[in-house]
């Protein structure tokens, strides 16, 4: 199952499309949540790469997102323009990502995920406790935007355009050799090893393209929220991104659009239920985990199945 | 653990050369050791006079190689076609991948028909020819296979080596392991007989075939071979 079909990139186009006329209609709440969906889309499919096609276990994804916009705030301090911190971050966050993934080639699964998990505590530490650089809890703030994206629509936009681009990359990547390796990887190493693929590389390489996903995700944010402190690059936010992944659907081209949109719209919707709205929002994962444990995206795909139809991602592989 | 000593012998090209010997014998491990998913300690693997001792699977396929293991090696829960693209995965280039899953797609018209079905909806026979069409996808000059006809019914298993008797007619050379010895020697140019790690017989396998001393190797094989003369 690629799920990488020509209707799943459409769809996704479409969604970024229709997001980018939004800002007509929505108040400056609205437009920041939009581009916050982009930018956690962003990182989701980071994640959904690590995890949903290439099978690697991953909680390490927050921390990937944190030292992207800990580069991006630092380098932009110094009035490094954001062109080149956003390269810096990208690289960065694949340099480190390619690291994480060593751990990968010895352990696998829980096991995998209790090491990712270290890792992304690890980063939490660092960033709170070396205040020389991180600036502590006290964070940084006055993080600028480029200038010709100052404005939040414009930045919007921005946003947008870079989900573009890396959803076409992803698109691209998954449909090529490499995204096949990547599946056999996840589907059986050991046979995957017989077709050739170089199994340790691939591990390497699916931790480090997420890592960049994610340090790119991070270079937008800082510039978004133009304040961070280490709380939000916290664990819970792998664990975030993790069910942005899982709910959308892992391995599907579109789940982590999906996934991110859930993860931005719900806690907004439930926010008339003030204090308890954290009860209702996992009741409300658990209830959707329940009814289609395989993502929204399995579920759309086993209705059309039932319906007779070929499912819709399996048109044209 | 030293499992193969004294193992040694000649694959002719555009042939059928068929491995034979008693369980534990070693045949498998060569297979693996050709095709560098076990390390050598000592002695060499030579393709086309070069030397290939030591490469990388990957660099093999990029040398004209290709290995079929013994068993089910299809990813079930995959489309047939994305199947047979995982054979592409060293070719690097995504056009020439959708180029050679068509070409093996025309060349196997069962599996085109079953294109974007669910791999496990194939019956053994077809995901046997399944693991061989992915196997082409890297235009090998030498397939490596091992036990093609494992818990295949006798007519998939004659479909089976029709195949890869049409595969060598392309000019294709086969490298095969079997167990049911008399069948696979039968269509095969050559054969070899291994036991304990070391190669004891090399000939034509009419002439290995024909061996008394091949009957006694193998417990009970002179009952099946008398059986069927």
């Amino acid at each position: 199952m690629a799920h990488s079909s020509g209707r799943s990139l459409a769809a996704s186009l479409l969604l970024i499309a229709l997001a980018s006329v939004l800002p007509m209609v929505l108040q400056p709440y609205g437009i920041y949540l939009l581009s916050l969906w982009a930018v956690y889309t962003i990182a989701a499919i980071g994640l959904n790469l690590t995890l949903g096609f290439a099978g690697q276990m991953s909680l390490a994804h927050a921390a990937f997102v944190g030292i992207g916009a800990y580069c991006t705030a630092l380098l932009g301090a110094h009035g490094v323009p954001f062109p080149a911190t956003l390269l810096a971050a990208t690289l960065l966050a694949y340099g480190v990502g390619w690291c994480v993934g060593y751990p990968a080639l010895r352990v696998q699964g829980h096991y995998l995920a209790f090491v990712t998990l270290a890792f992304t505590t690890l980063v939490f530490l660092v960033l709170r406790n070396e205040a020389w650089l991180t600036g502590g809890i006290a964070g940084i703030s006055n993080i600028a935007r480029p200038r010709l994206f100052a404005t939040p629509t414009a930045y919007l936009r921005l946003c947008l355009a870079a989900l573009l681009a890396v959803s076409l990359a992803v698109w691209w990547l998954l449909r090529s050799p490499w995204g096949r390796a990547f599946i056999a990887l996840r589907e059986n190493p050991i046979r995957a090893m017989s077709l050739g693929v170089d199994v340790r590389r691939y591990t390497l390489l699916a931790f480090a393209i997420g890592a960049a996903l994610g340090g790119i995700a991070g270079a937008f944010y800082a510039p978004l929220v133009q304040y961070i402190e280490p709380s939000p690059f916290a664990l819970g936010f792998s664990i975030n991104l993790l069910m942005m992944v899982v709910i959308g659907g892992a391995g599907y081209f579109l789940g982590p659009f999906l996934g991110a949109l859930i993860a931005v719209l719900l806690p907004e919707w439930l926010r008339f239920l003030h204090d308890v709205y954290l009860a209702f929002y996992a009741l409300a994962v658990i209830l959707l985990l329940l009814v289609c444990p395989t993502g929204l995206l399995g579920l759309s795909e086993r209705l059309l199945a039932q319906r007779g139809g070929r499912p819709a991602e399996r048109a044209d592989a | 653990m030293t499992i193969l000593n004294g193992c040694s012998f000649d694959v002719a090209r555009a042939a059928i050369t068929t491995v034979i010997g008693p369980n534990g014998a070693g045949k498998s491990t060569t297979f693996k050791a050709i095709f560098g998913l076990l390390p050598l300690r000592a002695g060499c693997v030579m393709l086309d006079g070069q030397d290939v001792t030591g490469l990388t699977p990957l660099q093999l396929i990029a040398r004209g190689l290709c290995y079929i293991p013994q068993g089910r090696n299809i990813f079930p829960e995959l489309s047939v076609r994305e199947n047979i693209e995982l054979g592409g995965v060293a070719l690097g280039r995504a056009a020439a991948m959708r180029a050679r899953v068509d070409e093996a797609l025309d060349r196997f018209p069962v599996l085109r028909q079953k294109a974007h079905a669910q791999a496990s909806t194939l019956s053994g026979g077809q995901q046997k020819l399944l693991e061989i069409s992915r196997g082409l996808i890297g235009r090998p000059r030498l397939m490596l296979i091992d036990e093609p006809s494992i818990g295949l019914s006798p007519l998939l298993v004659q479909e089976v080596f029709a195949t890869l008797q049409d595969l060598r007619e392309d000019g294709m050379s086969v490298l095969m392991v079997e167990q049911n010895a008399r069948s696979a020697l039968e269509m095969s140019d050559r054969a070899i007989v291994l036991e304990g790690g070391r190669t004891r017989l090399v000939g034509t396998a009419r002439d290995i075939l024909a061996d008394p001393r091949v009957a006694r190797l193998f417990l009970g094989a002179e009952i099946e071979l008398d059986d069927t003369r």
